[in-house]
């Protein structure tokens, strides 16, 4: 039955793909096929980066950017000019100064531990314990929930009633408000996002470790190499490809990081936990008055940051290419 | 000590020694963090309304027992209190003024005691408010949301598997001028995360007029550079001579391609399945922007204006969280193997 609909489906198409055949010719009916390709991709990703600039380069709240006043580097100079670049109080757009602030400390703090944490947990996982299928099941769940759902979670095990609190009061502590506090609320953005994420990265490079060929810790085991320095060694230098793919994924996700705190922490306790996206997305859509060509401009401001990320990965992979060959 | 031995046993040659213990200590302790507040979620979403506001909270679903009292409206709280002749009573609370409560005994309403609140302790019984879940469909217009995320899901997935894999075709099956140029084009959006198009993506969303509208999120994500390149790949694997064979026949390239290729390519095409319906069921920021209407939102919309409300009401949003991740759990129980291999294989998410 499905299959004889599913024929019924595809039989449609087969005047227009004939006609193609005809007209244009084997050389050129492979275009056929990529065309709705094409099509979605120009119409939601060439064409959007091209309008992308001329939002960045207009000002004013119309929608078509031909009916937008031209204002030059006006929406820059917005969000980058301060009095004072000590004080982030002088800024025009201070909130954005703040939002990109974060997003820098955030990536830094999350990547790191991030990277750590699921480097430790992969090392774990590769070594000879029962269950292998079964725990790193336990560390991917959370990676495929949604990133609403996962701050939900979180939410309500850190409202003032939940079950964080009723720990420290049981403890004799007094109970926290842990995401009204501008320290705490950061620390759980990191905390839950980490969460999430880690079980994607850990199974990125338990995949390399496994591609280790054994011999080569056998060979480490008759020349009485301690697991110290077989780690340093031998595993890290051979994990390195992994591990530039997982702190390049890790840094490009952490600066667009934006679903679980939105819905966690609302960008708060006051800006504490704004990040760029947030900023983005307030300015050109959540706001009273949208300014698209600010959340524009701000929006190329992250392009020039992911850029500068993915040459980093480049010379990264360039350099421990040639590290390897040397060795 | 011989059981002791025997349980501490390890598959290869050794017994099991400090690293390993501390080994799986790692692992029950990464268990607890990752499922724990799950489970949490899972059992709250069974209280009723007043038990998650208990103060601390249980972690079985407890709630306060109430029993019907001839000549009031509504069940009345039970409470355990001592009396004036010493002994333990279950009696209802039949109101509360500042610190002191009246108390009845249910079969006996006439006769009232007067205690301080600090003297009377709330009988409580074990109760799933399975109604959390009921009554969802009956308010909030939820099975609309849950409708609404279910047909872009459906839609948007199988759209891209036609779409991603009439691409890969071509780029892997046939040799056409500007081929390598539409490979890499493809190929570079990766490069590209939609949270830098967002204003000019509205933009073109909201000019085709599909401002509100379920399509509006469906079609600027079905041509995805990672389905293109993960079919590609698998289709480079297919001999040529199949398709030879075919032409040979008169068959039609397209016949060719949903005959004898689509079918070879099931494993791959499986692959993105996975992904895709991941992807878009918890789809939230193009959702976001596109769809302001409520009648519009998906679950992962609908779930982010109920939190935010002043009011928020706890046992329904969290009986809808554990409605949003079922999908996902059952993909992630049946599927776990498809999609862990395909992540380490295509580094994709």
């Amino acid at each position: 039955m499905a299959s004889r609909l599913l024929g019924l489906f595809f039989n449609l198409f087969e005047p227009l793909f004939r006609a193609g055949q005809r007209w244009l010719g084997m050389s050129r009916l492979g275009w056929l096929f990529v065309g709705p390709n094409l099509l979605v991709f120009g119409l939601f990703t060439f064409l959007p980066i091209i309008i992308n600039l001329a939002y960045a380069l207009t000002g004013g709240v119309k929608l078509m950017p031909l009916e937008r006043p031209f204002t030059g580097a006006e929406n820059f100079a917005i969000l980058l000019e301060c009095r004072d670049y000590f004080d982030i109080q002088t800024c025009r757009k201070d909130v954005f100064w703040r939002a990109l602030f974060n997003t820098v400390k955030f990536s830094l703090i999350q990547v790191v531990l991030m990277v750590l944490l699921s480097l430790l947990t992969a090392l774990v996982l590769n070594r000879k314990i029962i269950g292998r299928g079964f725990w790193r099941g336990v560390y991917f769940y959370p990676v495929l929930l949604s990133p609403v759902v996962v701050a939900l979670i979180w939410k309500w095990l850190l409202q003032s009633q939940g079950v964080f609190n009723a720990g420290l009061v049981a403890a004799g502590a007094a109970p926290v408000d842990w995401l009204l506090d501008a320290g705490w609320a950061f620390f759980w953005t990191v905390f839950v996002s980490i969460w999430a994420h880690m079980g994607f990265y850990t199974l990125i490079l338990l995949a390399g470790l496994q591609a280790i060929p054994a011999d080569l810790y056998e060979a480490a085991e008759m020349d009485a190499s301690t697991p110290w320095r077989t780690l340093r060694r031998i595993t890290l230098p051979l994990l390195m490809p992994n591990l530039i793919v997982v702190l390049v994924l890790a840094m490009i996700r952490a600066v667009q990081i934006f679903d679980e705190v939105f819905v966690l922490t609302g960008g708060g306790p006051g800006s504490a936990t704004t990040f760029i996206v947030q900023f983005i997305y307030q300015t050109g859509f959540a706001e009273q008055i949208h300014l698209y060509g600010l959340a524009a401009a701000a929006s190329l401001v992250l392009a020039l940051g992911l850029v500068l990320l993915t040459l980093a990965q480049l010379r990264l992979t360039r350099a421990a290419e040639a590290g390897q060959r040397a060795r | 000590m011989r059981v002791l031995s025997f349980l501490t046993r390890s598959r290869g040659r050794h017994r099991m020694d400090w690293s390993d213990w501390l080994s799986y200590l790692y692992l029950l302790v990464g268990l607890f963090t990752m499922f724990a507040p799950i489970v949490w979620l899972v059992m709250s979403s069974l209280k009723t309304e007043s038990a998650l506001t208990q103060f601390p909270p249980s972690f079985l679903p407890y709630s306060q027992k109430t029993v019907q009292v001839a000549g009031h409206d509504k069940p009345l709280p039970l409470f355990t209190v001592r009396d004036a002749q010493g002994t333990v009573r279950e009696m209802a609370q039949v109101r509360r003024i500042g610190i002191m409560a009246t108390l009845v005994d249910p079969k006996n309403p006439g006769e009232e005691l007067r205690v301080n609140i600090n003297d009377r302790k709330p009988v409580n019984e074990l109760r799933f408010a399975w109604g959390n879940y009921s009554e969802l469909f009956g308010k909030f217009s939820f099975g609309r949301y849950l409708w609404n995320s279910v047909f872009i899901t459906v839609v948007a997935t199988l759209l891209t598997l036609l779409v991603n894999s009439m691409a890969a075709f071509a780029l892997s099956k046939y040799r056409f001028k500007g081929q390598k140029a539409v490979f890499l084009l493809i190929i570079a959006t990766l490069m590209i995360p939609p949270t830098i198009v967002l204003v000019p993506v509205f933009l073109v969303i909201n000019s085709v007029g599909l401002l509100n509208s379920l399509w509006g999120v469906i079609l600027p994500a079905i041509a995805t550079p990672t389905g293109v390149f993960l079919l590609r790949q698998y289709m480079l694997t297919i001999p040529d001579e199949l398709l030879e064979a075919a032409r040979m026949d008169h068959a039609s390239e397209w016949r060719i391609y949903w005959k004898i290729i689509l079918p070879l390519s099931a494993p791959a095409l499986a692959v993105l399945a996975i992904f895709s319906v991941m992807w878009r069921w918890n789809d939230f920021l193009l959702p976001l922007i596109v769809l302001s209407k409520s009648e519009f939102f998906t679950l992962q919309l609908a779930l982010n204006s109920f939190q935010g409300e002043l009011n928020t009401q706890w046992h329904y949003l969290l009986a809808m969280t554990v409605i949003t991740l079922v999908p996902i759990t059952l993909v992630f129980a049946f599927l776990q193997k498809y999609i862990t291999t395909g992540i380490a294989s295509a580094g994709v998410k």
